[in-house]
C-alpha cells in the first residue's frame, strides 16, 4: 500500500509517496524527508498538550503536556485520561500530574505555575 | 501634575516586552517598568499551550506559557518593575503615560518609551461576511483563551475560516476536547499555515481544508439567537465567489482566523507615523519610531510567525533604548529602504548607515508563494547581493542582512525577489 503525506520538515512541504510495505519514499527532496515518509508509517508520534482543573487558585486551569511524544493512536486515551484529573494548587512547571499516562512510560506534566488562593 | 518618573517604561508585558526589560537592564539601565494590562506577564503565550516554541532560542521544543515561564525567571534576576493589571490609556510625544487600575489614574513620564503592546484578530467587521448577525461567529484566538485559560469550549459543531497557523491550531485544540471542527475555509489557493500544522492540526483528526473557498453566508436558527448553518462557496482567481458552489454545513460556530493587525491606538494618539504596508510603526534599523525616545517592537511593530524573532526584536528595542537613555538623541541622515518586486513590506523601513555596528537585519514577507527565486539587495542600482532560494511563502517572514561594508556611500537601498 503506498500512503501520501505531506513532509514537515521545511516550507517546501513536498510530496511524499511511502510504500508501506517495501519502506520506501518517493517525492522527498533529501534525507529529511525519507527518515520523515518512513517514521510516519512505522511508529508516527505526536507531543499532546492540554489542561487540567486546578482547585485552591486564582487560576481555573493549568496546562500540561506529554512529557515526551506518545503513539499517534494513543492521543484521545491521553486526553481522556486528563480529562478525568483534578489537580490543587501550588503547581509549578515541570510538576508530574499523571505518571506512566496509558502504560506508555510517559508522564504528563506542567506547563504553566499556579499559586495557592 | 505629579508624575511617576522612570527611565525606560514599557508597555506590555508580553515577550517583546519582557525581552525588551531584560536586555535594557543589561545595558545598565537600572529603573525600568513594564505596565501590563493582564493580572500576569507573558501576553498571548498564556493562552498557547500547545509546543513548537523556543526551538532558535533555547534549542529545545516548549510550550507558549514555558517560554513565558523562562523569561520571567530571567525577568525575576533583575530589578525591573512589573504593573500588572493596568491598562495604559494614553500616550503623547513628550512621552507622558496615562494609565488605570484599580487604585486609579495614573500619570508616568519615561526617559524612553518601549511600545510592546502586540497585536489583536481581524474580526468579522474587518472582512465583512454576509449573513446573519448572531452569536456563534468569533475569533479563533478568543475561543482559544476561552478554551485554555477559562475552561469553556465555545462549540460543539464548528466551521473554521482562514487557515492561518491560530486557526489550525484551534481546531486541533477543539477536537481534543470534544468538538467537531466540519471544515477550515481558505479564499487563498494555498494555506497560510505551516505544514507541520496542516499534517499535525487537520490530516491527523480528518478535518477537511477547503482551499479557494470562502463564507458566503450565515444563517441562524429559528429563534434568531445562534448560528445554524454557515454556507462556503468557491472563488475565482480574484477571490470573487463563483455562483452555485455552494456547500451547506450545520453548526453552531464559525471561527474566524483572518489575520491580525497591530495595536497601535497609543502610537496614533502619540503621533508616531505609521507605515501602512505593516501597519505597525514606521521605524529606523535601531527601532526608534518617527518620534524620538520611542521604540517598537514585537507584533505591535510587524505581526511575526515565530516568538524567537519577538524575543529578539524585543532585546535590539531594549538595547537601543539604553543607548537613547545613555547618550540622547544622536541625529543621523536615514535612508528610506524602497519595496522592491515582489515584496509585501519592508521592516524597518529607514537605515542610519552611521548607526549600523556590523549588519542590521531587514525583515519581510513575499506577496504570494515562490518557487526557485532570489532575494537581491540592491545599492545604488546594483546589486550587491543576491541569495538563491527554493521556495519563499507568505506564512513565513524572511530576513537578510545588510552588512556595514554595502553602505558606503549608500543613496538608495531596495531589496526585491524574482524569480530566477
Amino acid at each position: 500500500m503506498t500512503k501520501n503525506l505531506i513532509c514537515i520538515n521545511c516550507p517546501r512541504g513536498c510530496n511524499l509517496e511511502v510504500d508501506t510495505e517495501t519502506l520506501t519514499v518517493k517525492g522527498n527532496s533529501c534525507i529529511k524527508g525519507k527518515d520523515y515518509g518512513i517514521s510516519e508509517v512505522t511508529h508516527p508520534k505526536r507531543m499532546v498538550t492540554s489542561t487540567m482543573p486546578v482547585l485552591n487558585s486564582k487560576k481555573i486551569l493549568v496546562s500540561v503536556k506529554t512529557s515526551s511524544p506518545i503513539n499517534k493512536e494513543d492521543i484521545f486515551n491521553v486526553i481522556k485520561e486528563i480529562n478525568k484529573k483534578k489537580v490543587s494548587a501550588p503547581i509549578k512547571i515541570g510538576d508530574i500530574l499523571i505518571s506512566n499516562v496509558c502504560n506508555s512510560g510517559i508522564n504528563i506534566v506542567a506547563t504553566s505555575n499556579a499559586e495557592e488562593k | 501634575m505629579n508624575k511617576e518618573k522612570h527611565d525606560l517604561i514599557i508597555i506590555g508585558g508580553g515577550p517583546a516586552g519582557i525581552a525588551a526589560a531584560i536586555s535594557a537592564n543589561k545595558a545598565g539601565i537600572k529603573d525600568i517598568l513594564i505596565i501590563e494590562r493582564d493580572n500576569i506577564l507573558g501576553g498571548i503565550l498564556n493562552q498557547c499551550i500547545h509546543n513548537g516554541f523556543g526551538l532558535h532560542r533555547f534549542k529545545e521544543e516548549l510550550t507558549g506559557p514555558e517560554y513565558a515561564g523562562r523569561y520571567v525567571e530571567l525577568l525575576k534576576e533583575t530589578k525591573v518593575k512589573v504593573l500588572s493589571n493596568t491598562m495604559v490609556t494614553s500616550l503623547n510625544a513628550k512621552k507622558e503615560i496615562t494609565a488605570i487600575n484599580s487604585k486609579g489614574v495614573n500619570h508616568l513620564l519615561g526617559k524612553a518609551i518601549i511600545l510592546a503592546m502586540g497585536c489583536r484578530e481581524r474580526s468579522r467587521g474587518a472582512i465583512s461576511i454576509p449573513g446573519d448577525r448572531v452569536a456563534g461567529v468569533i475569533t479563533a484566538g478568543a475561543a482559544q483563551r476561552y478554551c485554555n485559560i477559562d475552561g469553556y469550549l465555545v462549540g460543539k459543531k464548528v466551521v473554521i475560516l482562514g487557515s492561518g497557523d491560530i486557526g489550525l491550531i484551534t481546531a486541533r485544540r477543539l477536537t481534543l476536547e470534544g468538538a467537531k471542527v466540519l471544515a477550515v475555509v481558505e479564499i487563498c489557493p494555498y494555506s497560510n499555515g505551516l505544514n507541520r500544522n496542516i499534517v499535525q492540526c487537520l490530516n491527523d483528526f480528518d478535518i477537511p481544508l477547503y482551499l479557494s473557498h470562502t463564507v458566503s453566508n450565515i444563517k441562524a436558527n429559528k429563534n434568531h439567537t445562534r448560528v445554524e448553518e454557515v454556507i462556503i462557496s468557491k472563488v475565482d482567481e480574484n477571490k470573487n465567489i463563483i455562483p452555485n458552489t455552494e456547500i451547506s454545513f450545520k453548526c453552531d460556530t464559525l471561527l474566524l482566523s483572518v489575520g491580525l493587525i497591530p495595536e497601535n491606538e497609543l502610537s496614533i494618539k502619540a503621533g508616531i507615523i505609521l507605515d501602512p504596508r505593516t501597519k505597525g510603526a514606521l521605524v529606523s534599523n535601531n527601532l526608534e519610531t518617527s518620534v524620538e525616545g520611542i521604540f517598537a517592537c514585537g507584533n505591535v511593530l510587524q505581526v511575526h510567525d515565530l516568538v524567537d524573532n519577538v524575543s529578539l526584536e524585543g532585546e535590539r528595542a531594549g538595547i537601543s533604548a539604553a543607548n537613547y537613555i545613555k547618550e540622547g538623541n544622536k541625529k543621523s541622515k536615514g535612508i528610506k529602504l524602497e519595496v522592491g518586486e515582489n515584496l509585501l513590506y519592508l521592516c524597518p523601513q529607514i537605515i542610519k548607515p552611521s548607526s549600523v555596528v556590523d549588519s542590521t537585519p531587514i525583515f519581510f514577507r513575499v506577496k504570494k508563494p515562490l518557487d526557485n527565486c532570489k532575494i537581491n539587495i540592491i545599492i545604488n542600482n546594483e546589486i550587491v547581493s543576491s541569495i538563491n532560494k527554493i521556495k519563499l511563502i507568505p506564512s513565513e517572514m524572511q530576513s537578510v542582512n545588510i552588512r556595514k561594508d554595502m553602505l558606503k556611500g549608500a543613496k538608495n537601498i531596495k531589496i526585491e525577489v524574482i524569480k530566477k
